[in-house]
């Protein structure tokens, strides 16, 4: 049987990486409520980003499902579970599976406690890894971005192990349907690549805590202009600020950490202080979450900018193969760079 | 274009009610009365321009939704489809509160969130209703599911109709129900019609009930306008899901009296097909039943049926003269704490 031979030694400093982080928190919510369970595709051997690797030595077939491969039938099946006082954790291979399940999700999760007058709460956690990887197309959704304007869910980006644990495990507690997308390049798992930056793997400290859904956190303190950024982008724009900041400009990086709901104040906060801010996100930039911060800031402190509020998003294409194509349409440092630049200069 | 098989009723022997207890009779024989009363009510209602929304009636399938729920225990749950008025009565739903959604009333019980789709009541056992076709099947698993994992004996039904049978969600939940032996009963109620296409035309067997095989799970197909008939088969399969044995597949064979909705007059189905079912008629013919039965009169059951119409009119009573939900309500119930 696997075993997680990659979990480091107790001790007060370790570094983990995010899967090693999920797995720590989804063990620990297992251990301390019986209702919580995980079922998914292949996850007796780890799934497809070893999320699950050991979970079935400890708890048993019974809380660790290999289920079909049925997204609609077993979403809808926690779906149920959860209605009945369970909570269900999906463990998605690639966020991208979770398509066939849309009605399942929309029409059935997100709206049957406000339909039944909040007879029923749902309380259900989608692991999902998102974002582009070198698969094409169809393995390379910003599964965060095509749920952000359905009422009833919430939208959880981790970026770092130590917010991925704390938010993890507030998920896991929160009595509404999560969706918790971790970008397929921050996990760590072993045979897959790492997103480099001085935070993707970090301290997480062995005793228990929890982070609330809804609260963002400043990556980097930084006074001359904001810059928003979640998942891998928002390695990306830490390694951008950092280079700046050797250079004497000081950039502030703010990482929503949730998209729903969402941090609005910390980012005006933000922005009042500096008067200048770029929003970076990885999806196709029509109808975005940064769409939806442009507007409030719009609306709530464009008195206080000196520059326009400036977007950086993915191309409305799918994502290519070719890697050089995919590098071209991602946002990477060099876009987020220039965009920082060009607002510097206004 | 494909020939229409037109399928007439094929009624069955009828069973004696002798075995069986005369509260139970007359309760079944209340809930067929109560489910056509508001459903004729609610009609008159629509067609007046009182009542809001749309609606869906299950006008002649009354036996198979009476003969289900009453199989089950108080604390199984169900879950309704968008034909679901009668499915909600069934499991005991009060008509006050089902009149008052309908309206869209605070007093619903949904508080006039959900509507004529989406009813329901959990108090009771019944999940708000799903509408979209095929999307509670897996959902009814899912509850079964948490009742195995939990020990609590209890039992999902899940109402369908048979234009859910070729949809993916129904054929995912009833491959998981049974790889898990899950304690569900999956029921059909095939009125042959999914809105105006015919059965025939669109699934290449006979019976919905054939597709058990292929889950390793058991199927029968029934006479579903025979309450008694019906009572006797989701019993068996209630019974086999709480020990242990897993899902079964029924299929109620049975008619609208109606079109798919309120504006719809079914002229699409075929004169004789039409003539032929309407002469089954669930009610009526259970009443004849019971009055061939020596401890039912005539006058006793017209009590019955006037003590509905009264209840009925109290409902309406009630739904009219309570409040609409506040503005603000609008806003409630998006998130749980």
């Amino acid at each position: 049987m696997l075993t997680d031979r990659t979990a480091p030694a107790q001790s007060s400093n370790r570094e983990l990486t995010i899967v090693q982080a999920l797995r720590e928190a989804v063990r620990e919510e297992m251990r301390r409520d019986e209702q919580v369970f995980v079922l998914g595709e292949d996850i007796r051997i780890g799934g497809s980003f070893l999320f699950t690797l050991g979970l079935l030595d400890e708890f048993g077939p019974e809380r660790v499902l290999n289920t079909p491969i049925s997204e609609a039938g077993f979403v809808g099946l926690a779906i149920g579970a959860a209605v009945q006082g369970m909570r269900p954790i999906i463990d998605f291979q690639y966020g991208d599976f979770i398509f066939t399940a849309f009605d399942q999700i929309i029409q059935q999760c997100a709206k049957l406690r406000y339909m039944s007058g909040g007879q029923v709460s749902i309380p259900l956690v989608f692991q999902l890894p998102t974002g582009a990887s070198g698969r094409g197309a169809q393995h390379a959704n910003s599964v965060e971005t095509i749920f952000f304007g359905i009422p009833g869910l919430k939208i959880v980006t981790p970026a770092t192990p130590y917010d991925a644990k704390g938010l993890f495990k507030s998920a896991v507690r929160d009595n509404n349907p999560v969706l918790f997308c971790v970008h397929k390049h921050l996990y760590g798992s072993k045979g897959r690549q790492l997103a480099k930056s001085s935070i993707s793997r970090g301290h997480v400290p062995e005793t228990e805590y929890l982070i609330p859904l809804g609260k963002g956190d400043i990556k980097k303190r930084g006074s001359e202009i904001t810059v928003v950024a979640n998942g891998q982008m928002l390695h990306r724009s830490l390694n951008v600020a950092e280079a700046l900041e050797s250079e004497g400009l000081s950039a502030e990086v703010v990482d929503p950490r949730c998209l729903v709901p969402f941090d609005t104040e910390l980012v005006i906060d933000s922005v009042v202080r500096t008067s200048r801010i770029v929003i970076v996100e990885e999806g196709n930039e029509r109808g975005g979450w940064g769409a939806q911060l442009a507007a409030e800031i719009a609306n709530r402190a464009i008195g206080y900018l000196d520059a326009p509020v400036l977007r950086v998003a993915s191309p409305n294409v799918p994502i290519p193969f070719s890697p050089v194509l995919e590098s071209a349409v991602i946002p990477g440092e060099s876009r987020i760079r220039s965009a920082i630049l060009e607002l510097m200069d206004q | 274009m494909q020939e229409l098989s037109i399928r007439l009723p094929q009624i069955p022997d009828i069973a004696p009610l002798e075995p069986f207890d005369a509260d139970l009779l007359r309760a079944m024989y209340r809930q067929m009365v109560l489910i056509r009363q508001f459903e004729l009510k609610v009609n008159e209602l629509f067609l007046q321009g009182i009542m809001p929304g749309t609606i869906h009636l299950s006008l002649g399938q009354e036996a198979s939704v009476v003969g289900a729920c009453m199989a089950l225990e108080a604390d199984d749950v169900i879950t309704l489809t968008h034909r679901g008025h009668g499915q909600a009565l069934a499991k005991g739903l009060s008509a006050d509160s089902l009149m008052a959604e309908l309206f869209g009333k605070e007093t619903g019980c949904c508080r006039g969130k959900g509507g004529s789709l989406h009813v329901g009541d959990m108090s009771v056992g019944a999940l708000p209703a799903l509408a979209i076709v095929g999307a509670s099947s897996p959902i009814a698993a899912g509850m079964a599911f948490a009742f195995k994992r939990q020990e609590t004996g209890q039992v999902a039904l899940n109402f369908f109709g048979e234009g859910t049978v070729n949809k993916g969600d129904w054929h995912e939940a009833l491959n998981l129900a049974s790889v898990w032996k899950l304690p569900v009963v999956f029921l059909c109620e095939n009125n042959l019609y999914g809105v105006s296409t015919h059965i025939s035309e669109v699934m290449a067997i006979e019976y919905v009930a054939e597709r058990a095989s292929s889950y390793g799970m058991p199927g029968s197909t029934i006479y579903g306008n025979d309450p008694i008939i019906v009572f006797q088969t989701v019993m068996a399969a209630a019974q086999r899901a709480r020990s242990g044995g897993g899902p079964t597949l029924i299929e109620c064979l049975t008619y609208r009296r109606g079109g798919h909705k309120r504006d719809d007059p079914g002229a699409y189905r075929p004169r004789e097909e039409v003539e032929a079912w309407f002469k089954t008629d669930p009610i009526p013919a259970f009443r004849a039943r019971l009055l061939k039965d020596e401890r039912f009169s005539p006058s006793a059951l017209d009590v019955l049926e006037e003590a509905v119409t009264a209840t009925i009119d109290a409902a309406v009573d009630f739904a009219l003269a309570s409040d609409t939900p506040a503005l603000t309500a609008a806003l409630e119930f998006v998130y749980a704490d």
